[in-house]
């Protein structure tokens, strides 16, 4: 798929956030907008998945460690074919089974439940130890906030899959810079990032999020990268695509009201003109 | 008890069960974290090392990793002192284990005060009460080695979830006989009588065993329920006897907030209320010394429920 596919895609997946948010009430618009672009090459390009067979032993998995940024995660499911998109306007409701946080008894296409920072990782380890135990060659793919690498369980995992080289695992960090209570810098740095996945035997990449040959190079070198995890340090804005998310902490975790949701759907339509006319 | 009656810690009883387990099932795995030959999961990595996961010092992670390890179709048993494994990581356990219903079970060693020596940081009087309180977990607590296996065993087969305690403190083997069958959430009427029902779970089935061979003599007569499946309650079994009675003493190695006794009271009160007297734990932390010593003490042993019961029904 070129780039030019895979950014009308992520515009879709985009779209798809803005609306389940808006239609919810609620959920976290910021930190699913920043992933999109890496949601949609994952579910797009780099994972061996089948939307008609979603428990398939042998595929890819992906873990959304970062649990809350859920809308990115379902919307890209949606817009890839595992459940009707229009069932994203039920997020977050009564009897819906899109629930705040992933569940994977309920949505099909999710690999884990989590939502409970610093957990995700654990179990996505424990899937590429799986792999390795049981001789398969499945890859497993698992997306934290830099926020939530602030959690000590990250670190038991990250110390965990360097000390088992588990070059089957593909950790990615949505390196945005925000949290809710502020810059990662002035909450609690977890800063050097790229460092301390060094210091636990990691190969570390940094990438630009929103660069789609950035991210296809570097799931690439992460694949040839053998004897060590890789630790993809995804540097992407919090927000992005929607002019006044971009950058703003304030859109971690709210809504959008009507008029904001007309805005955002407005900056997203333009961005699908834009892309139409780059097209022809 | 005498000298002749053999003694095992079900320690030792879960790592010859999970040995006998990995023989027969190639997809059972081991977890451990830094402990295997305190939680006896040694004796499995000795047999089957590459089915032997030591995680290091790291529990939390360790809960995770036995989560991951299900949904890719191995059978976890995930070991540690009940203090880290209920304790440390139970918000792992809730909402990696349990939200999700996978096939993780949790061996935990070192339960209660029994302990001994290490002192109340590692005497973990809570993790019944933590554990039952997430919904689908099966919570397990045999009350010695012949049980033990036969939970580890039974755990293996249940689809879902289970948490085991096993103890440290070398207890009597009073389930040996050839009609002994185990079943999840099947209670045990270890000894019949129509005056008083005494309910306990683990060690302390042996002091309520003892305990109505005293109050016997004093003419006494107590039915004994072994209640090995705290979650689900074999509810039933236990109502059906406070009919009877009239009267339920319950006895844990546990605290009496939200253990057995807890979880009697929820049955009882609901579908036949009943006076019950809880022991166990009395809201208090333990302390050091021997494992003996500090069942006389907090009065688990069997002359300490005698007494204990003494005093109730002396009210």
């Amino acid at each position: 798929m070129n780039n030019l596919e895979l950014a009308k895609h992520a515009n879709q997946v985009r779209k798809g956030i803005i609306k389940g948010v808006h239609s919810a009430k609620a959920g976290h618009p910021g930190g699913s907008l920043s992933a999109a672009d890496i949601y949609t090459f994952l579910y797009f390009e780099e994972l061996n998945i089948d939307p008609k067979n979603p428990k398939d032993p042998d595929r890819d998995r992906f873990v959304l460690s970062k649990g809350h940024t859920a809308p990115g995660l379902y919307s890209t499911l949606a817009h890839r074919g595992y459940f009707p998109e229009e069932d994203l306007l039920t997020l977050r409701k009564l009897g819906s089974y899109l629930q705040g946080h992933p569940d994977m008894k309920k949505i099909p296409g999710v690999d884990m439940s989590s939502g409970s920072l610093g957990q995700g990782i654990s179990a996505a380890v424990g899937m590429a130890l799986g792999a390795k135990l049981s001789g398969k060659d499945f890859r497993v793919y698992t997306l934290l906030g830099d926020g939530e690498i602030e959690e000590g369980q990250v670190w038991e995992a990250a110390m965990f899959a360097g000390h088992r080289k588990l070059d089957n695992l593909c950790v990615i960090v949505d390196n945005n810079g925000l949290q809710i209570d502020g810059s990662i810098d002035d909450v609690c740095s977890p800063n050097p990032i790229d460092k301390k996945f060094e210091a636990f035997n990691f190969h570390v990449i940094h990438v630009d999020a929103h660069d789609f040959d950035a991210i296809r190079a570097a799931f690439n070198e992460a694949k040839q990268t053998r004897g060590v995890p890789t630790a993809i340090i995804a540097h992407s804005t919090k927000g992005k695509g929607v002019s006044f998310m971009e950058g703003s902490v304030d859109w971690h975790g709210k809504a959008p009201n009507d008029e904001e949701f007309a805005t955002a759907m407005a900056d997203l339509e333009k961005i699908d003109e834009q892309l139409e006319k780059a097209g022809e | 008890m005498a000298d002749a009656v053999k003694k095992i810690a079900t320690r030792e009883s879960y790592g010859r069960a999970l040995v006998e387990l990995g023989a027969e099932h190639q997809d059972v795995v081991v977890l451990d974290a830094d402990l295997a030959a305190a939680t006896k999961t040694g004796m499995f990595k000795k047999a089957y090392p590459d089915r032997h996961i030591d995680c290091g010092i790291a529990e939390s992670n360790m809960i995770g990793i036995a989560a991951g390890l299900a949904t890719t179709g191995f059978v976890p048993f995930a070991s540690s002192f009940a203090m880290f494994a209920a304790g440390r990581a139970f918000e792992q356990v809730r909402n990696t284990v349990g939200y999700p219903h996978l096939n993780v079970k949790i061996g935990a060693t070192h339960a209660g005060i029994t302990v001994g020596e290490d002192g109340a940081s590692h005497q973990c009087n809570e993790d019944i009460a933590l554990m039952r309180t997430i919904p689908g977990m099966v919570v397990m607590c045999p009350s010695d080695d012949v049980e033990a296996v036969a939970c580890v065993k039974a755990a293996y087969e249940h689809q879902g979830p289970v948490y085991m305690r096993f103890g440290r403190f070398a207890v009597p083997v009073i389930n040996d006989r050839p009609d002994y069958h185990f079943e999840i959430g099947k209670g045990d009427v270890v000894k019949e009588g129509k005056d008083l029902t005494i309910v306990a779970t683990g060690l302390c089935v042996a002091s309520a065993l003892e305990a109505a061979e005293m109050l016997k003599a004093d003419g006494v007569d107590a039915e004994v329920i072994n209640i090995c499946t705290i979650k689900p309650l074999d509810e039933d079994l236990i109502i059906a006897s406070a009919k009877k009675t009239g009267k339920v003493v319950t006895v844990e190695e546990h605290s009496v907030i939200g253990g057995l006794g807890s979880a009697v009271c929820d049955a009882l009160c609901e579908k036949a209320p009943t006076p019950v007297c809880k022991l166990g734990m009395q809201d208090k932390f333990g302390e050091s010394g021997s494992a003996q010593a500090l069942m006389e003490k907090y009065k688990l042993d069997g002359k300490g429920v005698y007494e204990s019961i003494k005093e109730y029904l002396g009210k």
